[in-house]
């Protein structure tokens, strides 16, 4: 009897089942994902007293602008370079696999291929992330390969450059590039994959038999197609980068990027309305990411 | 009557409430609660899980009754944020945290009359400023290590280097090649107090009288050597694995560290080895403090005594390469340590060691003009960046 009530009522008033259903993760979403974030936003107008290391609850936009001081600027132009280059460097590892993974592959190959993709993620990112620390070490496999080529003038050329140079490959800049590449790569692949194989064969034909050759078929029908899947891969990648705070701390030169220095400053200092403004700047470039990828058409698929 | 009962009743609450408030330290210990949560250091509260010949819990679990329940941290100031979360009883603070919480109100005096082997504990430490505070304990000592000069004996030969300058000045090392891009330092802002350490022999008119409480002068003078020592380093250590590793994979040749690491590095036949150079080296003390609002204050005094029952003491110290604040672990044979084995872990250098202390702005020797803590964290996080 209650039921059939209750069920009438729903009907009558479609509404009030929509809000129902919708209210829970409304309210997830609501207290736990954005009041966190507006408790960080206030946080990062509050201050820190200069003598006693205690925060001062009054609004202020101090904090931001130490975020400007050179050390802290470095950290996060930093952060936001190495993001650009892992992104692009893994736009242009994941086309090809993607491409082949898409159209070639077939039957067992492709389980192959999605499993080569997916296998890394299973294992502990820690894992991952020592085991390159391994490979890329002074008298780590890498070197040895170089060794072994003759190559070995290479490698210590590139070593010798500055800024992406170092003594080694672990501890230069160049090694946390490759790193991040490795373990965000699945992130760019997976949705440039689904992009490609949304890419309709007729037009690929259509494009041949209008005389198009293949290079200019890849620029003018595949690219464009695909372009959205790039972009939704990018955002992972680039915000993944951003974010990290354990990779440049294992592999790399020890200077800070912007996810350890909110894990620092919160941590150690207690400094936590910096460590807020700048947990803060991540959300910002995103919001600009975002809005760049929405113009072109990341999520038009949705 | 009823006038004067409501004004005694109130008399009697005010007077219960400072109570609480002022003087939380127990005066007697009463039945154990049957757990004791304690916030440690890894490898600093052994189950024999590890190594079933390190295992000084079972039988503590078995002769009082409380099950030990242990939660890692791997710094100091995880170990403050888990203290300010609460929940725990008990902590084992180094210095740079132990007055963190002694000022939060986070952990409360200890009453060394309820612990019957206070009096074993090694003379240097009982009134250690770290845990005492206008005479008033907050915890018990339990291990000390120096922060050592860990060196390649194949870089070095049979020559031990005797001054840190190795890692903070560039030069050749004796095997004939620089030491740039083969040195390592501390990526903790805490390192600061090593170069301080180095500048009180090398600059002495700078007047640093603590490693810890630089005046802006001082401290100045301090970063201007790490920024140096910055174009030397190509990886400043964080985790004790990692530096281990380098030193197998990287080919380093030295650094400060402790003796944790000289110990594994030297079971895995590394060619290494350790010393105290002539500039004294700083290091850490740490105590087992009793939270300001622990659940188990019975079990926590238990397992505080426990902790310095001298077998426990002795394993511990050959399990983390430590000494203990009990000084007769080292000779009793009441477990794995002997003299020799104090000796090698630094036990005669306590008067060269300078203990992490957190740097406050309100300091003795330099008037209450030092540069505080928060300051030091920003300031090293450039100098690693370049700055």
């Amino acid at each position: 009897m209650a039921e059939a009530r209750a069920s009438d009522l729903f009907w009558r008033r479609p509404r009030l089942l929509l809000a129902l259903l919708l209210a829970p993760p409304l309210l997830w979403l609501g207290i736990v994902y954005l009041g966190s974030l507006f408790a960080l936003l206030a946080q990062s107008f509050f201050s820190i007293d200069e003598f006693s290391g205690l925060v001062t609850y009054e609004l202020t936009l101090k904090t931001y602008g130490e975020l400007f001081r050179a050390s802290n600027l470095d950290i996060i132009v930093r952060t936001i370079l190495m993001s650009a280059a892992v992104t692009v460097a893994a736009a242009i590892v994941a086309f090809p696999i993607a491409y082949y993974a898409a159209r070639y592959a077939r039957g067992p190959w492709k389980a192959v291929f999605y499993l080569g993709i997916m296998l890394p993620l299973w294992s502990s990112y820690l894992v991952k992330v020592y085991s390159w620390k391994l490979i890329l070490a002074k008298e780590g496999i890498l070197g040895w390969i170089f060794a072994k080529l003759h190559l070995t003038w290479l490698l210590d050329a590139w070593l010798a450059l500055p800024g992406v140079g170092g003594k080694s490959l672990s501890v230069s800049w160049t090694g946390t590039f490759l790193v991040f590449l490795y373990v965000w790569l699945p992130y760019m692949i997976l949705p440039v994959q689904a992009a490609l194989e949304r890419v309709p064969p007729s037009m690929l034909e259509a494009s041949a038999d209008l005389g198009a050759r293949p290079g200019q078929t890849l620029r003018s029908v595949i690219l464009p197609l695909a372009l959205p899947g790039i972009v939704a891969g990018s955002i992972f990648t680039f915000s993944l980068t951003m974010g990290d705070y354990i990779i440049p701390q294992i592999v790399g030169t020890s200077a800070r990027m912007i996810g350890q220095a909110v894990y620092q400053f919160q941590g150690t200092a207690g400094n936590i309305p910096l460590a807020a403004a700048f947990a803060v700047v991540p959300i910002l470039v995103m919001a600009v990411y975002l809005t760049v990828a929405r113009r072109m058409g990341a999520f038009d698929a949705l | 009557m009823t006038h004067r009962l409501t004004f005694a009743t109130a008399t009697a609450a005010a007077a219960l409430l400072t109570a609480q408030t002022a003087a939380a330290q127990m005066t007697e210990l009463g039945e154990g609660e049957g757990a004791v949560s304690i916030v440690a250091w890894p490898g600093y509260i052994e189950r024999g899980e590890t190594d079933p010949n390190f295992d000084w819990v079972t039988g503590f679990e078995e002769a009082t009754g409380c099950m030990v329940e242990i939660k890692t941290a791997n710094t100091s100031d995880e170990m403050v944020a888990l203290m300010n979360e609460g929940g725990f009883d008990l902590v084992t603070a180094s210095g740079d945290a132990s007055l963190r919480m002694i000022a939060g109100d986070r952990v409360q005096p200890i009453n060394t009359d309820l612990i019957p082997s206070w009096s074993s504990v090694d003379d240097r430490l009982k009134d250690a400023p770290w845990h005492t505070v206008d005479g008033v304990h907050y915890g018990v000592p339990y291990m000390w290590g120096p922060n050592v000069l860990l060196y390649n004996t194949e870089v070095f030969g049979d020559q031990a280097p005797t001054s840190w300058n190795v890692v903070f000045e560039p030069m050749d090392l004796p095997d004939g090649q620089p030491n740039q891009g083969r040195v390592q330092a501390y990526d903790g802002p805490i390192h600061i107090a090593d170069a301080a350490l180095y500048l009180m022999t090398h600059q002495p008119d700078l007047g640093i009288v603590s490693p810890y409480e630089l005046n802006q002068e001082q401290y100045d003078a301090a970063l201007d050597l790490l920024r140096t020592q910055r174009t030397l380093v190509s990886r400043y250590w964080h985790d004790a694995f990692i530096q281990i590793d380098d030193f197998k994979n990287e080919g380093m040749a030295a650094s400060g560290s402790w003796p944790f690491q000289v110990n594994l590095l030297l079971a895995d036949g590394v060619p290494v080895a350790s010393t105290i150079p002539e500039e004294g080296v700083t290091g850490w003390a740490d105590t087992t403090m009793l939270h300001a609002e622990a659940e188990h204050p019975n079990c926590a005094y238990m397992w505080m005594e426990h902790t310095l029952s001298s077998n426990l003491m002795s394993d511990l110290s050959v399990w983390f390469g430590a000494n203990p604040a009990v000084l007769a672990a080292c000779t009793d044979g009441s477990g794995m340590q002997t003299a020799e084995g104090c000796t090698a872990n630094g036990l005669d250098d306590f008067d060269r060691v300078r203990f992490w202390t957190t740097p406050v702005s309100d300091c003795e020797s330099q008037n209450g003009e030092c540069v505080p803590y928060y300051r030091w964290v920003s300031d090293y996080i450039g100098v690693i960046g370049g700055r």
